[in-house]
């Protein structure tokens, strides 16, 4: 486990990047770079990362970067390490680094498809829970309730449960993150690293643009989603189920915020009524029953199809 | 030494990937191209070709996976038809865009709706634009050889662009004819390792392919222009340079046959362009001054030799298995835009042919002439686009 103290010195996201103030996932991809050095391709489809590296002729990317289609990160990833291997290279790692969108809606073909092959790379999904860089329209990725420019009045629908999608595809390795937890990001990205096969990590990461509140609140806001329940920190190894901390001393329901205070810090919830989140706090208690069970029975992965 | 075998195009265009020394292919399957990428797994799977065969969900993953090896530095190759390379649509983009040189073998398949699986060249001219070299193959050696000199030509710094080797479905795609494999040196020596503008490295580390803003795109776009104008001069030379061992040569960018005294030319793309000298043949033992020229490249489109070819003759006939819906066939519209600054130009009657796999045999080429010499003789096309064979 690396602490703080440990990381790097070395800067791979360079000064002058175009994010946006207290941008999620400008923080994350800094932390991924010092979490897996410069010896790494990193493929990225259109999410708001082609516009944080910057405009030709200048990057911010201090590793090579090939981008790419949007709906095409899994498919651009398992050429790159196919021709790595025709030519013996093994000391560098492919990344596909993709936002909500381009994963869970338009993407999911060409991830699962890598996946199943076994492609051997690290993809992680930063998830802002909209199409960020066209203005916050609705992803599947989208909670319930959220305004976002193509729901005004709110979501109908409940999120997309990807990281479970990509465990039931019995890859070696499943986590899910958050920008506010980043030593907890950084160890799930260094043993991925270590890991053949596909691995994904699903990383929650605060967007004040689009959640609308304070630019300095982003650590906050994901802390928020993990301490209510909402999001859920863990890993599947193997198919082995995993909470991890602090979401591993959250099963006992008293021990969770709840929802309703995650959601008043948030403009993008405005129009979520007292029911509305009730109905949210119904469903978290409901899911976090099914973890409890998968973390007590650290179960294989046939059984974790059947209990979620 | 060369060996002679008796195989399918489809099957010939899996012996060229394997003769390229190909390292990475990305294929999904449709018909008719089945049998291209069922030839290399089993090259792969037997150790004959030491590549890897990514067995991708979907033809625009299969493009993109090609985009991905070819920029971390191996020599890719794919094969598709009809809805497979529409869906590969963007991605063909990205890959000239990228400027890298990819191969892929288009196994020409009509578009649906309705379902087709029978050949005309829809499929690929609808793909006219994208900045990809396009080449028509008349036979199964063609297909060869065309697919050995398309690595050399877009491996060349001065083009650096993907191309495709088009082939009709089952007219060739499944029909076994006999065809001679080069020596394998002599290959190599011919079409030396991979070569690439630029490849993904670490030490080396930048952002390919991100944003760029108005005051850069145009130069993007001039350079892929240039790169094609440079093709054009550079395919001739390439067909000679592998007929020099092969024996064989396709005339670079049209393969012209009777056309030095012909009143009448015959304009042609892929197998038709076969039929189309078994016609002249017959017409000429009537007397008839016919001639047949095949368009073998038609990105870059060879308008300086279609010009020189027009010179001489006083009518033209196209014959496009294809259709531009509203307008003509693309061949009758790019020979009649070539000719336009010309001072003395012949007639040009276009005619659609052949759609969705309907017998075009060299009897419908000379019909189609005999129908075109009227015109010549009367001086004046009364129908600028006629559909052959068309039931009332």
């Amino acid at each position: 486990m690396v602490t703080l103290k440990e990381l790097p010195r070395e800067e791979y996201l360079l000064k002058g990047h175009a994010a946006c103030a207290g941008c999620g996932p400008a923080i994350s991809l800094r932390l991924l770079f010092k979490a897996l050095g410069n010896k790494i391709i990193l493929v990225v489809p259109a999410c708001c990362t082609t516009v944080i590296q910057g405009p030709y002729p200048y990057t911010s990317s201090a590793v090579p970067l090939q981008n790419i289609l949007f709906e095409s990160t899994g498919a651009a990833a398992s050429g790159i390490v196919a021709a790595l291997r025709q030519r013996k290279i093994e000391d560098i790692t492919v990344v596909g680094w993709a936002g909500d969108g381009g994963t869970v809606d338009i993407g999911i073909q060409a991830l699962s498809g890598a996946a199943e092959r076994g492609t051997n790379f690290i993809y992680v999904c930063y998830d802002n829970e909209a199409y960020g860089n066209t203005g916050m329209q609705r992803s599947g990725a989208t909670p319930y309730g959220a305004r976002t420019t193509t729901t005004p009045s709110g979501k109908r629908e409940r999120k997309k449960d990807m990281p479970l999608i990509m465990a039931a595809h019995r890859i070696p390795y499943v986590a899910t993150a958050c920008t506010s937890y980043p030593l907890d990001f950084v160890n799930k990205l260094r043993k991925a690293k270590e890991i053949k096969g596909t691995k994904y990590l699903h990383l929650l990461t605060p967007c004040p643009t689009g959640w609308r509140y304070d630019t300095s609140k982003t650590v906050e806001m994901g802390r928020l989603a993990v301490q209510s329940g909402l999001w859920v920190l863990y890993e599947v190894e193997n198919g082995k189920f995993k909470l991890n901390p602090p979401s591993d001393r959250l099963v006992d329901k008293a021990k969770r915020k709840p929802v309703k205070e995650y959601f008043v810090s948030q403009g993008r919830f405005r129009n979520l009524a007292q029911e509305g989140m009730e109905r949210v706090q119904k469903w978290v208690d409901e899911d976090w029953d099914q973890y409890g069970k998968l973390a007590s029975n650290s179960v294989s992965d046939l059984a974790l199809y059947g209990k979620i | 030494m060369t060996q002679t075998i008796i195989d399918t195009a489809n099957h010939l265009a899996g012996y060229a990937a394997k003769a390229a020394r190909v390292k990475v292919i990305a294929a999904y399957p449709i018909t008719p191209q089945t049998t291209v990428v069922e030839k290399i797994a089993d090259f792969v799977e037997s150790g004959e070709m030491d590549a890897e065969y990514i067995r991708v969900e979907s033809e625009h993953s299969a493009m993109v996976a090609c985009i991905g090896a070819a920029a971390a530095g191996v020599r890719t190759f794919t094969a598709t038809s009809a809805h497979g390379l529409a869906l590969m649509h963007e991605a063909l983009h990205w890959a000239s865009g990228s400027r890298l040189p990819i191969v892929m073998a288009v196994v020409n398949r009509a578009m649906g709706a309705p379902w087709s699986i029978w050949p005309d060249l829809s499929d690929s001219l609808s793909q006219r634009d994208t900045g990809w070299i396009q080449f028509y193959c008349a036979d199964n050696q063609e297909v060869f050889d065309t697919i050995i000199q398309a690595y050399k030509l877009c491996e060349d710094e001065r083009v650096f662009l993907p191309a495709m080797v088009c082939l009709e479905g089952f007219i060739l795609s499944h029909t076994y004819a006999p065809a001679k494999i080069p020596d394998q040196e002599k290959i190599d020596s011919f079409l030396p390792e991979y070569k690439s503008g630029w490849i993904l490295d670490v030490n080396r580390p930048y952002s390919h392919a991100n944003l760029v803003a108005p005051e850069w795109y145009m130069e993007f776009r001039y350079m892929i222009q240039e790169a094609m104008e440079n093709a054009k001069r550079l395919i001739p030379q390439i067909d000679r340079e592998y007929g020099k061992f092969s024996g064989l040569e396709y005339g670079g960018l049209i393969e012209k046959y009777k056309c030095e005294d012909a009143d009448l030319i015959v304009f042609t793309m892929g197998t038709m362009g076969s039929d189309a000298k078994l016609a002249v043949d017959r017409l000429r033992k009537e007397g008839l001054k016919v001639g047949s020229a095949r368009v073998r490249v038609y990105r870059p489109f060879p308008i300086e030799e279609v010009v020189k070819l027009a010179g001489r003759a006083k009518m033209l006939t196209t014959i496009d298995r294809h259709i531009s819906f509203g307008m003509e066939g693309f061949l009758a519209s790019e020979i009649k835009a070539s000719l336009f600054d010309q001072k003395d130009r012949p007639l040009i009657a276009g005619f659609i042919a052949g759609l969705g796999g309907r017998d075009v045999t060299s009897e419908t080429i000379e019909r189609i002439v005999k129908k075109s010499l009227k015109c010549m003789h009367t001086g004046r096309v009364e129908k600028e686009t006629e559909w052959v064979d068309l039931r009332e």
